[in-house]
């Protein structure tokens, strides 16, 4: 574990080696918004119109397992919802994080289901419980809570308890 | 599509033929391992469809998270995966270590892998009972339960629970394991491999159970792989990619064990795997035995980790911060960490999220049997229905863990 590398110029200078980070800087390094290094973990921060090209991207670069997508809301801060997608590498032995910060107001980003048909249920649960839309996902319907609720109860603005 | 109660219509999907039939499995269905409701679209007894509605058992424990302190989680993180607790617990626990950047005593972490490992035994008890149940071999569950019951035994004596352990801590365990913990772990150790035996010679030479498993519920490592099937569904399907030899995590760099596969990608490669991966466990549990190291149980940390009943009773110190942890818990520095290991269903992994409060921001799990759901249907298509449970059965799902 090397020390914490903060923002996009400091991880690009100290970790020009790292597969996935030159794989998306060879591509298009504009989608590359941001980045860090911290407690072991690379964030990459991708724009919010390119993250399917880039999953696309970093699947080619040996990323291959898709592992996990979850969103967290900042509310009421702006950009609001960040979406988190963790991909682990079986050649590399190792693991990057997609970033990508969308707005509060209707907030859409393109589906990756069609590169990694695992994010299918995870894309369908952050749609069900943040209320975010995924362009282009084959089946967008709630999974968790029942065809008819109103609300999305992961968001920072539902309470805990529920309405009453 | 959907009707006053919520739930997607019957039909066949536009296109079918006249004969199609939809049927509906579960949710209260003995073969569905808890409330699992599958729609099987039927041609005769040949499954053209099928898909899983799930949601029955959500109780938005991610959304709870957000309102405990950091330590009432751990409780929480039982009831995910009510088969493999210590499993959660360790997940769970090491990503907010990893948060805080505390060090672990290595008798904590040695302990906390004979756990893990005894966990699994635990839950792949619990899967063969089960499974050879639903392929009708009822008298396989009477064994291995009688196994598990000496494991949950032994849990007791740890933790005073039986299921519901809560015994990994935030910065080690919850207490001294007690005295006659090693003695009774190795009595238990020390005959299990017979006892496996005895299970491989009720089922594996079995031609009705061998029949139902061999060539059924095909899925190849690329299907697996792009679906997001992980753990032993995984290496059944040739991929050979374990966390805890590829990625280690709490010490078991330091142990030595194989990690089974197979290439078939069927039932039967599944069930190979899974009884290979106890006789695996129990070797790291031997090794964990005689390798365990003297000292604390606990990191030196007394403003995170909860003193012992005896110095907080004594020492005014102690009595302070087991007052100012249990009423306001304890700051986590900001930041984001994700932790996974390998659970006995496959990687588990907590994305814990933390914006420098005494409680998580955002806590969510990553659990194996959530994502193999989604490889069913590749599974089953093109099978008889009958199949269904036995897939159903071999991919070993819970669905705590999937509605979480």
């Amino acid at each position: 574990m090397g020390d914490n590398l903060m923002g996009k110029t400091a991880v690009m200078e100290g970790m020009a080696e790292n597969p996935a980070l030159r794989a998306v800087l060879s591509w298009k390094p504009e989608a590359l918004v941001d980045a860090k290094f911290d407690r072991g973990e690379l964030t990459l921060t991708i724009a919010a119109d390119q993250i399917r090209a880039a999953a696309a991207t970093v699947q080619a670069a040996g990323y291959n397992a898709f592992e996990d997508m979850t969103a967290v809301d900042w509310h009421p801060a702006e950009p609001r919802f960040q979406l988190s997608y963790h991909i682990v590498s079986h050649p590399f032995k190792e693991r990057i994080r997609l970033r990508v910060m969308l707005g509060g107001d209707a907030p859409t980003v393109e589906s990756i289901t069609p590169v990694w048909p695992a994010a299918n249920f995870y894309e369908r649960e952050v749609f069900d419980l943040f209320g975010i839309n995924f362009e282009g996902h084959p089946n967008q319907r709630r999974i968790m809570m029942p065809d008819d609720w109103q609300g999305h109860p992961l968001r920072k603005d539902y309470p805990v308890e529920g309405y009453r | 599509m959907s009707n006053p109660l919520g739930m997607p219509v019957l039909e066949p999907a536009s296109g079918a033929h006249d004969q199609h039939m939809v049927l509906n499995l579960g949710p209260q269905h003995p073969s569905m391992h808890g409330v699992l409701r599958l729609v099987v679209e039927i041609d005769g007894e040949i499954v053209v469809r099928l898909y899983p509605e799930i949601g029955y058992l959500h109780t938005g424990i991610e959304k709870t998270c957000e309102a405990k302190f950091y330590h009432q989680v751990v409780p929480l993180t039982d009831r995910i995966d009510y088969l493999s607790p210590m499993a959660n617990n360790l997940c769970y626990a090491l990503a907010v270590e990893r948060l805080l950047e505390l060090e672990i005593p290595p008798k904590a972490q040695w302990l906390r892998v004979l756990l893990a490992e005894l966990t699994r035994l635990n839950s792949h008890l619990i899967w063969l009972g089960t499974h050879a149940m639903d392929i009708g071999a009822l008298t396989v569950f009477l064994y291995t339960f009688r196994e598990r019951e000496e494991i949950l035994r032994i849990f007791e004596g740890l933790s005073g629970q039986r299921m519901m352990t809560s015994y990994i801590r935030i910065g080690g365990l919850a207490m001294e394991p007690p005295l006659d913990f090693i003695a009774r772990v190795q009595g238990f150790i020390k005959s299990f491999p017979e006892k496996i035996d005895e299970y491989a010679n009720l089922l594996t030479g079995n031609p009705i159970f061998r029949n139902r498993l061999q060539g059924v519920g095909i899925l190849s490592a690329k299907d697996a792989i792009a679906l997001g099937v992980t753990g032993p569904n995984m290496r059944g399907s040739g991929v050979d990619f374990d966390l805890r030899r590829d990625m280690p995590y709490s010490g078991y760099e330091k142990f030595q064990f194989k990690v089974p596969i197979a290439i078939e990608g069927d039932c039967w490669a599944r069930y190979l795997i899974r009884l290979q991966e106890m006789r695996e466990s129990v070797g790291i549990i031997q090794q964990a035995l005689d390798g365990m190291p003297e000292g604390e149980i606990k990191a030196d940390a007394p403003k995170i980790v909860l003193p012992d009943r005896e110095k907080m009773k004594t020492q005014m110190e102690a009595l302070i911060h087991h007052f100012k942890i249990v009423t306001e818990g304890f700051a986590v520095p900001a930041g984001e960490v994700y932790q996974g290991i390998e659970s006995p269903r496959g990687q588990m992994g907590y994305y814990v999220v933390s914006d420098g409060t005494a409680k998580p921001y955002r806590v969510h799990m990553r659990n194996p049997s959530f994502p193999t759901l989604q490889a069913l249907e590749t599974m089953c298509k093109g099978r008889m229905l009958a199949d269904v449970v036995a897939v159903v059965g071999s991919i070993d799902i819970v669905l705590g863990e999937i509605d979480r």
